[in-house]
């Protein structure tokens, strides 16, 4: 026990640093850091090493390579640099590497040595060349600030949504500045400079000269500044030999430090943590590596190597040829438990249990001790924590057993807080793995959140791991094992080396039908890797149409697309495939095309119906649909038409198509309209009055009520009107007319042929009953009794009905039977059917 | 026959939530174009809108004026014009009118078009031809269920007739599809699924899938609804066809109930102006009699009358506390129930002046014998007779069209006849109105000589030689023929009568049409339902032609609401509503009824009529 405090260093009078290693690094630099660019990415991100051959002024004959590698000095990637010199290297929040290069392109690349995207940084950017650059993080994403020759900077909050803004120039700037940092306070990015002793202050729209409160005097040049993890903090390292270490808003200072060392520092960084007691500062020499901070001390370290400081959370990576180490400051709940002599109650806790372990009774003392206290809980509580910040297994599990064991002494510890510290810890230790090379800390892994491990797992294409993970933590599959299969999948797409069959089978059986899991974006990603037959295979797995056929259009493969759009029974996506389909074929492939889908083309009719008329008459023709065709002329007659001219044109067309489809009912009836109104044209032309429109009938009714009654006779024989319809027609028209006397001419005129009854009901609808008791007496006998109760002759009708014997008429006129005057009329019906019963 | 169900029959769900649910939505919407702005409404959503949200809600979400989207000049002054209309090419039109008349004249509004229920790409490609895409913004209104009764849901959607059973047009199907999916979320999913027809087995289909892409929200939910039934309008014309005798029926034949909505005219209500009148079950009258044959009426409405009187002659002896507490609680009902009574005697003795007029005992008695198929000949010259005297061309059609469902067509020589006479009478337009009844099967030729089998050979051979497409033509004319005599023997649909049938205390559903016939759509569903799938109906499903789109979808689920039923029918008419009511009530179930839009035969007629514009 008395060794693990021994790598704690105090700092003051309340915080221990200590640093230890993380990794032992066996990688293979050919080069020293030194000479390189490099670029780590927090949360334990890779490294990236770029040669820097520009530097060095002479002409690069070799081409540098740029190296990428895992925090743990794994090599992920190699490749030969084959652009433009690089200023600045930087990792973006995605763990892209964006490379700044002279020119102000910013090329993008993946964790593999993948291209992804680049993009420039302005023309005035181009034209004065990139001095510096910095990568920095923000809230929205990553940003890139730029110092341009001309001493002037640009800068991109966020380099996934490019917006570049070039930042105020400061008056009478002849020089570069001596040091600089982009700061992002109050969701905007701005510059500090120092030039000389002044500092300057860049926003969006103007620059402001700052001044440090209580910064020693005599100060005439700043040669290094940090900003925290956080923005929050700001240290400067002035010419003097002085670190001012302020709030990053330049308001406050939290104290200064003499370290008497003029010469300018490699790098400065923040080693603090969220809620730490103390803040310090690291800055780094050749040889040297100093924590200052609030005391009259320093901790001192020696380097002896050519070290690379990477700023984390809470504490800084400290990386170099042969090893990998992580600087901190001591959390409090680790402090309380391991300072010597401590008394906390986890300490205590900690002791119980190697002596119940040792199966000595001085576990029960210590107990006691705690529990006199009521200090348990806090005692369990301390040692989960403290268990999160051990880097080492043994001391996690040793910490983790008192926690259990102190647990059985509670009556209600939820135990949640346990379990997840297990689980994390299982994670933790996983991704920490030298293989995997993530040396995440348990506060940087819970700022990260599970879901961006997960997905820098599978950037880093760890599937089975990031997989197993989910399964551990019992994730939804939905955010965790079917993402991660999509993920695998589209990577798996682009092996070129493997066949379609075998890559979609692969996928397949992998994937199953995982909910969640989006075939067509796998077929996307094969689309995009120019394997339209693999994308092909890949969407027959989608079980949704509905995202089928967009990619299929892209694909050009526009038949299929326009079948699944019909299996999906969606008409939009049918439609949207049906236009698609007429902008890319000619007009006859497309009516081809449409003529064996009969959905889409009954919904392509219905759109011409009302947008294109033309083109539905084309669709006919080419379907040699006549039937159709006719129709759409007979419409055209009388909506599109107006002369009469035209009507009949169209009527003409309409007959010969009838014709051609066999309709040779259709074809008559046409032709009989055709004729209709080219009479009825002359008719108006002769007669006056509107006759235009109006179907046969009515032109004769309108005829006989204008009296012109030879006309209607000869259009009734024109037209082969049946008889019975004449009479029905000349009947209601004269009764209309109360041209009673031509009524009864006419109803003499032969026998006729509807009967006399209608006779009576017209009269009666006309209300006159006279007339109808005319025709009443010449109704046959089968509707006598009818007859007889249109006009209100009740005993009559009953007579008859009697007389026929007939039941159904009986009570036909018993129902017509009213009340008080027709009595002895119902009493003769019910003898006459009490009689008619009998026999 | 007071509406009572029996004592273990379910209570129904709450649907208001629906309304909730599209009040809310629009509301949202509205907002998303803050200020005062201008509502321009299309007339078939004006009634439904306004039982969704009344003008006082549109005003305090700032729409200023409201405008019928008709063809007329523009008066709104307005900067931000909103535009709720159905997805049809023809409002597209309107709007990019409007739209292109303000941009000559140098005005810049805001447009915003809102969709209900859905948008269709179709509408948006009209407005980028129209070259205004970007001028306006659309939103969709997912309103596709109102609920116009307790046990009524509609989507209003009128023309789903048209563009299915006609054009083909499946593009609401999907609208349907969404409509059930609503319900399933709401209300719990549904364990037994049922249905026949093309459209049923499609819209079943893609529900489906709908549920599985979203699986796991409605999981764990106890189903409220026990049994779904999706049933085709074409799978039975002949009930919609038959003139209704029931007095929900003949109000809505005679005044056209439109929305839950009737407009009964001064002649009903006896004052010099019409009445819109809502009506459902809160309306205790109409409750009572909506489901009565119509002989009835009379006598349950003067029996109404009594009590009333007695209710109101009981204030006489009464002390001054009792007449008090009369007047307060009692009197406004009485006056309300008075009201609605009168309303109703006036809306009966209208129709009885309307039906003597046009000889509707003939009527009845012609639908009645082409139901059973005697006296064809003499049925055939009433049409005729019909046709010749010009009675009504909607009528004359719905006669000829069940005279050739019920024969399976007409024989050549009567197809050719009728059809001459009633150009003649009619005017010629009407071949195309011909042709649309012909494709939708509803009024066809005989094949002279030809049994079925003998098409069916014919059509195995275009297999072969034609086109893929000229194949489901053939085959669609082909599964169009009804064998309604064969299906009726089969299930029993005419009943035997011995003696008279008493309409007043009904046996079996065939009072909806006195006795005579048992609709057919109601039938299937009571024989499905009591044997909880397809089997031993073969036989019918064959004669119906839609062996291929009957189905069954059971789940294991248990726990179930066993005797609350959703009918789903595309189009349905308010004697098959009676029809299954009286099913229920008979056998302890609730149907709750969804249909794209409640239909008669008139509306039928006139969505296949071809009207000169």
């Amino acid at each position: 026990m008395d060794c693990y405090t021994a790598n704690w260093n105090p700092l003051g009078d309340s915080a221990f640093y200590r640093k230890y290693e993380l990794y032992s690094m066996d990688w293979d630099l050919k080069e020293e850091l030194r000479d390189c660019l490099v670029a780590a990415a927090p949360y334990g991100g890779p490294i990236a090493l770029l040669r820097n051959p520009w530097r060095k002024e002479k002409a690069a004959s070799v081409r540098p390579v740029l190296e990428i590698y895992s925090a743990s000095g794994m090599p992920l990637a190699s490749l030969l640099w084959k652009s433009g010199p690089v200023v600045s290297l930087g990792w973006s929040a995605e763990e892209e590497l964006l490379c700044v290069q002279e020119d102000g392109v910013v090329l993008v690349y993946g964790l593999h040595g993948d291209f992804r995207r680049s993009f420039s940084m302005g023309n005035e950017v181009l034209q004065n060349r990139v001095l510096d650059a910095r990568i920095f993080h923000t809230e929205f994403g990553s940003g890139v600030a730029i110092l341009t020759g001309a001493h002037r900077f640009t800068v991109s909050a966020n380099v996934g949504d490019l917006k570049l803004r070039r930042m105020p120039e400061v008056p009478g700037l002849q020089s570069a500045p001596s040091c600089w940092t982009p700061l992002c306070q109050e969701r905007a990015a701005h510059i500090l400079l120092a030039v000389g002793p002044e500092l300057y202050l860049l926003d969006h729209t103007t620059y402001s000269t700052v001044t440090p409160p209580g910064l020693v005097s005599g100060v005439s040049s700043f040669l290094q500044m940090a900003v925290s993890f956080t923005y929050r903090h700001l240290a400067l390292f002035t010419d003097t030999g002085h670190i001012w270490m302020g709030t990053a808003s330049l308001k406050e200072k939290l104290c200064e430090f003499n370290c008497n060392i003029r010469a300018p520092p490699k790098q400065m960084v923040w080693c603090s943590r969220p809620r730490s007691k103390e803040r310090a500062v690291v800055v780094a020499w050749e040889r040297r590596l100093m924590v200052v901070g609030d005391a009259p001390e320093s901790i001192q370290f020696v380097l002896d190597e050519d070290s690379y400081l990477v700023p984390e959370l809470d504490g800084v990576r400290i990386f170099s040829h042969s090893t990998h180490e992580f600087l901190h400051e001591v959390p409090v709940a680790s402090e309380e438990i391991f300072k010597i002599a401590s008394m906390a109650p986890g300490a205590l806790l900690l002791e119980a249990q190697k002596e119940y372990e040792k199966e000595s009774q001085k576990a029960d003392e210590y107990l006691r001790e705690i529990q006199e206290l009521g200090q348990l809980t806090q005692a369990v509580q301390q040692c989960i924590e403290a268990a999160g910040h051990e880097n080492r297994p043994d001391m996690q599990k040793n910490l983790l057993r008192a926690a259990s064991f102190g647990k059985c002494f509670l009556d209600r510890f939820p135990p949640d807080s346990f379990v997840r510290m297990c689980q994390d810890l299982r994670v933790l230790n996983a991704v920490r793995d030298f293989h995997i090379g993530i040396p995440l800390t348990y506060s940087q892994y819970k700022q990260l959140t599970i879901q961006v491990l997960l997905d820098r797992l599978v950037s880093r294409r760890l599937y089975p791991l990031a997989i197993q993970i989910c399964e551990y933590l019992r994730l939804p599959e939905v955010q965790g094992v079917s993402r991660i299969l999509a993920h695998w999948a589209c990577y798996k797409v682009q092996q070129k080396d493997v066949s379609d069959e075998d890559v979609a089978r692969a996928i397949n059986q992998k994937l199953g039908d995982t909910p969640g899991v989006s075939y067509s974006d796998i077929a996307a990603r094969a689309y995009g890797c120019g394997r339209t037959e693999l994308a092909i295979k890949l969407l027959e797995y989608e079980p949704r149409s509905g995202e089928q056929v967009p990619l299929l259009l892209k694909m050009k493969r526009s038949k299929l697309a326009l079948s699944k759009a019909i299996e999906s029974g969606d008409t939009d996506l049918v439609f949207t495939v049906l236009l698609h389909l007429k902008n890319e074929l000619n007009r006859g492939d497309f009516f081809m095309t449409l003529r064996n889908q009969p959905m889409a083309l009954s919904l392509y009719r219905q759109f011409c119906k009302h947008q294109e008329l033309e083109t539905l008459k084309d669709l006919y023709n080419q379907d040699d649909n006549h039937q159709e065709l006719g129709s759409f002329h007979i419409r055209a007659s009388y909506t599109v038409e107006e002369r009469i001219e035209g009507r009949v044109a169209a009527l003409h067309m309409a007959a010969d198509a009838f014709y051609k489809a066999k309709n040779e009912f259709a074809a008559k009836a046409t032709e009989d309209q055709m004729r209709l109104l080219r009479l009825q044209r002359r008719l108006e032309d002769e007669l006056g009055g509107q006759f235009l429109d109006l179907s046969l009938h009515d032109t004769v009714t309108t005829l006989i009520l204008g009296g012109h009654n030879k006309r209607a006779e000869q259009l009734a024989r024109d037209f082969r009107i049946p008889d019975k319809r004449l009479w029905w027609l000349k009947l209601t028209a004269l009764a209309h007319l109360d041209d009673w006397e031509e009524l009864e001419k006419f109803s003499k005129s032969k026998k006729s042929p509807i009967g006399y009854l209608p006779f009576v009901e017209i009269c009666m609808k006309q209300h006159n009953k006279y007339e109808a008791k005319k025709y009443a007496s010449r109704v046959g006998p089968e509707q006598k009794v009818k007859a007889l109760l249109l006009v209100g002759d009740v005993a009559q009708a009953a007579d008859v009905a009697i007389e026929h014997r007939n039941e159904a008429e009986l009570s036909l006129v018993l129902s017509h039977c009213t009340g008080a005057t027709d009595g002895a009329t119902a009493d003769k019906i019910q003898r006459a059917r009490a009689q008619a019963q009998k026999k | 026959m007071a509406f009572t169900h029996r004592p273990d029959a379910p209570e129904l769900p709450d649907f208001s939530m629906l309304k909730r649910l599209a009040r809310d939505q629009l509301i949202y919407l509205l907002e998303q174009l803050p200020g005062k702005k201008d509502l321009f409404i299309e007339a078939d959503l004006m009634s439904p809108l306004d039982r969704i949200a009344n003008v006082s809600i549109l005003k305090q979400h700032e729409v200023d004026k409201l405008y019928k989207v008709e063809n007329k000049p523009v008066l709104s002054s307005s900067e931000q014009l909103c535009f709720l209309v159905r997805p049809r090419i023809k409002n597209m039109r309107y709007i990019a009118n409007l739209v292109n008349t303000d941009k000559l004249a140098g005005r810049t509004r805001k447009y915003k078009v809102i969709f209900s229920p859905q948008k269709f790409y179709a509408c948006e490609m009209v407005l980028e031809e129209e070259g205004i895409y970007g001028d306006v913004s659309c939103d969709e209104w997912a309103f596709s269920l109102l609920p116009l009764d307790v046990d009524l849901l509609s989507m209003e959607l009128p023309e789903f007739f048209r563009d299915y059973f006609l054009e083909g047009d499946q593009r609401w199907i999907n609208t349907v599809a969404q409509a059930l999916h609503l319900l399933s979320t709401l209300y719990g999913s549904f364990p037994n699924c049922y249905g026949i027809g093309r459209c049923a087995k499609m819209s079943h289909e893609l529900w489906r899938k709908l549920e599985e892409e979203e699986d796991g929200e409605t999981k764990g939910r106890r189903p409220e609804i026990g049994h779904v039934f999706l049933l085709d309008r074409d799978v039975d014309f002949v009930t919609a066809l038959c003139s209704q005798v029931v007095y929900e029926g003949l109000v809505d034949d005679t005044f056209r109930i439109k929305c839950g909505n009737v407009d009964f005219g001064p002649e009903v209500t006896f004052s010099d102006r019409s009445l819109k009148v809502l009506l459902n079950a809160e309306d205790k009258v109409f409750n009572e009699i909506r489901n009565e044959h119509f002989s009835n009426v009379f006598g349950l409405l003067s029996q109404k009358a009594r009590n009333l009187q007695i209710q109101y002659d009981r204030r006489r002896g009464m002390d001054i506390r009792q007449m008090k507490n009369f007047v307060s609680q009692e009197l406004k009902g009485l006056k309300q129930e008075h009201r609605l009574l009168s309303l109703h005697i006036g809306a009966c003795e209208s129709i009885m002046k309307k039906k003597t007029k046009q000889d509707f005992q003939e009527l009845i008695k012609t639908e009645h014998a082409l139901l059973e198929g005697f006296n064809i000949r003499e049925s055939t010259s009433y049409i005729e007779e019909h046709i010749d005297r010009q009675v009504s061309p909607i009528e004359s059609l719905r006669l000829l069209c069940l005279l050739s469902i019920t024969e399976n067509g007409l024989i050549p020589k009567d197809y050719r006849s009728l059809k001459t006479q009633y150009l003649q009478s009619y005017g010629p337009e009407h071949l195309l109105t011909f042709s649309n009844l012909r494709r939708a099967g509803l009024l066809t030729e005989q094949a002279p000589g030809d049994t079925l089998t003998a098409v069916e050979s014919k059509v195995s051979k275009l297999v072969t030689d034609k086109a893929a497409g000229r194949i489901t033509d053939a085959f669609s004319s082909l599964a169009k023929r009804s064998n309604f005599r064969a299906i009726s023997k089969k299930l029993n649909l005419i009943p035997r009568v011995d003696g008279e049938y008493d309409l007043k205390v009904p046996r079996d559903m065939a009072y909806v049409f006195s006795g005579a016939y048992v609709p057919l759509s109601c039938r299937i569903m009571e024989q499905v339902l009591e044997r909880r799938s397809w089997q031993g109906l073969d036989e019918v499903v064959r004669l119906l032609n839609c062996s291929d789109f009957a189905f069954t979808d059971m789940t294991k689920e248990t726990g179930f609401n066993e005797s609350l039923r959703i009918c789903v029918s595309w189009c349905c008419t308010f004697s098959e509503l009676s029809a299954l009511r009286f099913l229920g009530r008979e056998k302890g179930y609730r149907f709750i009824f969804l249909t794209t839009a409640v239909t008669n035969s008139a509306r039928l007629m006139e969505a296949m009529s071809e009207v000169k514009a």
